[in-house]
C-alpha cells in the first residue's frame, strides 16, 4: 500500500516537473494552438471580413495552398521553432520581433515552440506537420538531425524557411535560409582591429560554446590573421561558453598570472563584460585611448551604452531582426512568386566607440 | 621500547588517515605543491589599486578565495541536507537563479534599465532569502513528507528553476545601476580583502554558533543514521530533514546574492551553472557519506575551496575550460574508488600486512 501510494506520488511529481518546465518555456507551444482555434472559430466571420481582398488573390493565383489557407480562418498558418528566449539578450530580441511581426493582424496564426534540445526541437516539428501548419519556420539548435522531418513536412506540402541557423540538410527540403554571415562578422570585427595599427597585438581570445556557428565564423578570422601576421599574438583561447562569469575567471586567471595583453576579444558582450568586470578589479584601464581595448558582439543596448562611453571599442551586431526577411519571403511565395536565392545573408554593421551616436544605440541596441 | 614508540607513531598515523580533513588536506597539499614546483609565483599576493583608485588585494591566493566562496557557502547547506537525507539537491543553481532574479526584481522594480534603486539593498536580499527558503521549503516537504528521493525531488527545480527565474523577470536582464550593490561580489572601497570572503567568514560562524549551541548537527547525524531509531528517541525525523533544505535555501540565497552581485546583472540561463555538482564534490571530497549519517562541516568547506583550487589551477595551465569538467570527473572517480569498502578492506589488509614487516625492520 506503501509502495504504492509511493509510486503514485513519484509519478505525479515527475507529471509535475514536466509541467512545470514546461510552464516556464514552453507553455505556448501547448496552448497556442489550442487558443488559436476557439479564437479563430470566433472570430472566423471577422476575419473573413478583414482579409477578404488578398486571400481572394491568394485563391487566384495559388490554388494549392487554398486548402490550407480556408481551413484555417484565412490566417497563414505559421510554426515557428526557435531557441529557449532566456538564452541571451540576442534570442530575446529575435524572439520579441517574430511575435511582433506574426500577429493575427498581419495575417499570420502563429504558434511558438522553444527549445535547446535538438530532439525537442524535431517532436514541436511534428507536432507543427500534424497541425498542418502552412510555414515552419525553424531555427535549429543543432545542425544535424533534421533530414526525416523535413521530409515528411515537404511530403505534407509545408513550405520550411530557416532563420539565424543553418542545417546540414539537401537545399531542396526548405525554400529559403535568413542567415547572419558570422565569419564576415569576425573579418569586420578583426579588420577594425588591424585598423587600429597597434605595435603589437597580444589577444585574449574569449569563446563562445565551441561548434556553435557564431564561435567558428567569429573565432576563424582571428585565427587566420593571428597566423598571418608576427606581431599579433594570441595569449589565451579560451571558451567561457557564452558565460560571464567563465570569462570573468579566465580573464582574472592572465591577470594574475601577469602575462601582458592588450587586447579582449569577446565573441559575445556578456563575456565582454565579464573581462572587463576582471579589468576593473585589477585596475586596469580599458577603453578609447586606454591600455586595453575591449571588443564584443551581438549589439545589446546596454554593450552599446558602453562604447558610447568610451569604456569598451568595437561591438559587431549580430542582426537578430529576421522577421521582415521572413515576411516578405511568405509574401513572395504567397503570391505565388520564387526566390532568387536560398541563402539570404542579412546586413550587419561593426560600430566604433569613437564614431557612435546615440541614435545608433536606440536602433540597433537589442 | 621501539615498539611502543612504533604504536604511538602507528596511532598518530592512524589518526591522520583516519581524520575527515585529511582527504581535502592532501588534496590542497598536492594542489600547492604542483604548483610551487610549477611556478612559485603563484603563490604571490599584489597590493595594487582597481579602475576606482582604491587599493585591493590580488593574486591567484586571492582569487580563490573570491571565487570559492559562492561554492563554501552552499557547502555548508549541502553538507547538512547530505546528512539528513542522505541525498543530494541538484536544484541549487536554478534556485539560485531564482533567488537571484526575485532579488533584481526588487531592486529594479520590474524595470530592466532604472536609473536608480527602487528598494534598498537589504530589503531585496531578504525577499530573496525568503524565496530561497521557499524554493528550500518546497523540496523538504518533497523529501521529508513524501519522501521522494532527494535527486528526484529537487529535479523538479532543477528543470524548471531558470524558466521560473526568467519569468520573476519578463524575460529581462534588468541591470542594477548603483554601485554599492557591486561591493558584495567585489570590494568595499578602502578594503583591499574580497567582500565574498568576509561573508563566507560570517557564514561559517554563525553554523559553527549553531552546530555548538543547538542540536542541529547531532540530529541531523542521527536522523540520516537511523531514521527510526531516531524517531523512537524523540527526534522528529521529517522537521529535521525539512529543516536541512530550508537552511540549504539560505545558503543559496547568500551565494545568490554574491553572484548577482558579481557583474550586477543576471543571465538566467547560465548564472551558477553546474554549481550543484561542484556543491555535491566539495561534500564528497570532505570525505562525507553521500549516503547520510555522520558529516564534518569543516571538512566540506575545505573541500570547496579546494575545487576552487583546482579549477584556478586549471585555468593557470591554460587547460581548455569546457574540459575542466573531465578533471574534476578524475577526481569523483578517484574519490568513489578509494572510499567504495572493497578497496577500504583491502587497504586495511595490506596496512596490517606491512605493519609486521615495519616491526622486524625496527
Amino acid at each position: 500500500m506503501k509502495r504504492k501510494l509511493l509510486s503514485i506520488v513519484m509519478a505525479s511529481a515527475m507529471t509535475l516537473s514536466l509541467v512545470a518546465c514546461g510552464g516556464g518555456s514552453a507553455s505556448t507551444t501547448q496552448e497556442a494552438p489550442a487558443e488559436a482555434s476557439t479564437e479563430e472559430k470566433a472570430e472566423e466571420p471577422a476575419a473573413e471580413e478583414k482579409t477578404e481582398e488578398p486571400a481572394a488573390e491568394e485563391k487566384t493565383e495559388e490554388p494549392a495552398a487554398e486548402e490550407t489557407t480556408a481551413a484555417s480562418g484565412d490566417l497563414i498558418k505559421v510554426g515557428i521553432i526557435n531557441n529557449d528566449p532566456n538564452e541571451s539578450g540576442y534570442r530575446t530580441a529575435n524572439d520579441a520581433d517574430l511575435k511582433a511581426r506574426f500577429t493575427e493582424e498581419n495575417g499570420y496564426d502563429a504558434s511558438f515552440a522553444y527549445s535547446l534540445k535538438n530532439d525537442e526541437q524535431i517532436a514541436a516539428a511534428q507536432t507543427f506537420i500534424q497541425d498542418e501548419v502552412d510555414y515552419l519556420l525553424l531555427s535549429a539548435a543543432d545542425t544535424a538531425g533534421w533530414d526525416s522531418v523535413l521530409k515528411d513536412a515537404q511530403d505534407a506540402g509545408i513550405k520550411v524557411i530557416l532563420f539565424d541557423r543553418t542545417i546540414d540538410a539537401d537545399e531542396s527540403l526548405y525554400e529559403a535560409s535568413i542567415v547572419s554571415d558570422m565569419a564576415k562578422e569576425g573579418q569586420t570585427a578583426v579588420d577594425w582591429l588591424a585598423s587600429q595599427n597597434l605595435d603589437e597585438v597580444n589577444v585574449i581570445h574569449l569563446q563562445g560554446v565551441m561548434g556553435s556557428a557564431a564561435q567558428q565564423g567569429r573565432s576563424g578570422a582571428l585565427n587566420d590573421k593571428v597566423a598571418a601576421e608576427d606581431n599579433w599574438n594570441i595569449v589565451t583561447q579560451q571558451t567561457a561558453e557564452w558565460n560571464a562569469e567563465k570569462a570573468q575567471q579566465i580573464v582574472q586567471s592572465v591577470i594574475d598570472a601577469g602575462t601582458p595583453f592588450n587586447v579582449i576579444y569577446a565573441e559575445n558582450d556578456d563575456m565582454a563584460k565579464g573581462a572587463v568586470a576582471a579589468l576593473d578589479a585589477a585596475g586596469i584601464s580599458h577603453g578609447v585611448g586606454k591600455d586595453v581595448i575591449v571588443m564584443g558582439f551581438d549589439c545589446n543596448k546596454w554593450a552599446l551604452e558602453e562604447l558610447l562611453a568610451q569604456n569598451w571599442n568595437y561591438d559587431g551586431q549580430c542582426n537578430p531582426f529576421q522577421s521582415s526577411y521572413i515576411d516578405e519571403i511568405i509574401k513572395t511565395l504567397e503570391s505565388g512568386g520564387s526566390l532568387s536565392e536560398k541563402t539570404i545573408i542579412m546586413d550587419e554593421k561593426g560600430f566604433d566607440a569613437e564614431t557612435i551616436t546615440q541614435e545608433d544605440v536606440d536602433n540597433y541596441g537589442i | 621500547m621501539s615498539k611502543q614508540i612504533n604504536n604511538k607513531e602507528e596511532s598518530f598515523f592512524k589518526k591522520l588517515v583516519g581524520n575527515q580533513l585529511f582527504i581535502p588536506l592532501m588534496a590542497l597539499l598536492l594542489l600547492a605543491v604542483i604548483n610551487l614546483i610549477n611556478d612559485p609565483g603563484f603563490f604571490k599576493i599584489t597590493l595594487g589599486t582597481n579602475n576606482a583608485g582604491f587599493p585591493v588585494l590580488s593574486g591567484y591566493l586571492i582569487t580563490i578565495l573570491d571565487y570559492g566562496s559562492e561554492l563554501g557557502i552552499l557547502a555548508i547547506g549541502m553538507t547538512l541536507v547530505t546528512a539528513a537525507s542522505g541525498g543530494q539537491d541538484i536544484s541549487v543553481g536554478a534556485t539560485i537563479a531564482i533567488a537571484g532574479s526575485a532579488m533584481l526584481r526588487i531592486l529594479c522594480g520590474g524595470n530592466s534599465r532604472p536609473t536608480e534603486l527602487q528598494a534598498p539593498i537589504i530589503v531585496a536580499f531578504l525577499v530573496a532569502c525568503v524565496v530561497g527558503m521557499l524554493c528550500g521549503a518546497f523540496n523538504g516537504i518533497l523529501v521529508a513528507v513524501f519522501k521522494i528521493q532527494p535527486m528526484i525531488a529537487t529535479l523538479i527545480l532543477f528543470t524548471a528553476g531558470r524558466s521560473i527565474a526568467a519569468w520573476i523577470n519578463n524575460n529581462e536582464l534588468p541591470i542594477v545601476p548603483d554601485p554599492k550593490f557591486a561591493y558584495f561580489g567585489g570590494f568595499i572601497p578602502g578594503i583591499p580583502i574580497p567582500t565574498t570572503v568576509f561573508i563566507v567568514i560570517a557564514c561559517i560562524i554563525v553554523i559553527a554558533l549553531v552546530l555548538k549551541f543547538t542540536n542541529l548537527g547531532l540530529y541531523t547525524q542521527a536522523v540520516g543514521i537511523n531514521e527510526n531509531s531516531s524517531r523512537l528517541n524523540g527526534i522528529n525525523p521529517t522537521f529535521i530533514k525539512f529543516l536541512t533544505f530550508v537552511i540549504l535555501g539560505l545558503c543559496v540565497a547568500v551565494a545568490a546574492l554574491i553572484k548577482v552581485s558579481r557583474l550586477s546583472t543576471i543571465n538566467y540561463s547560465v548564472i551558477a551553472k553546474d554549481i550543484e555538482m561542484d556543491a555535491i564534490l566539495a561534500v564528497a571530497l570532505g570525505g562525507n557519506a553521500l549516503s547520510g549519517g555522520k558529516f564534518n562541516m569543516w571538512a566540506s568547506i575545505l573541500g570547496a575551496y579546494v575545487i576552487q583550487f583546482l579549477t584556478t589551477t586549471l585555468y593557470k595551465f591554460n587547460v581548455q575550460s569546457d574540459a575542466l569538467a573531465a578533471y574534476k570527473a578524475v577526481v569523483v572517480i578517484l574519490l568513489v574508488v578509494f572510499s567504495a569498502p572493497k578497496v577500504r578492506e583491502y587497504m586495511g589488509q595490506l596496512g596490517k600486512k606491512l605493519s609486521p614487516a615495519k616491526k622486524e625492520v625496527a
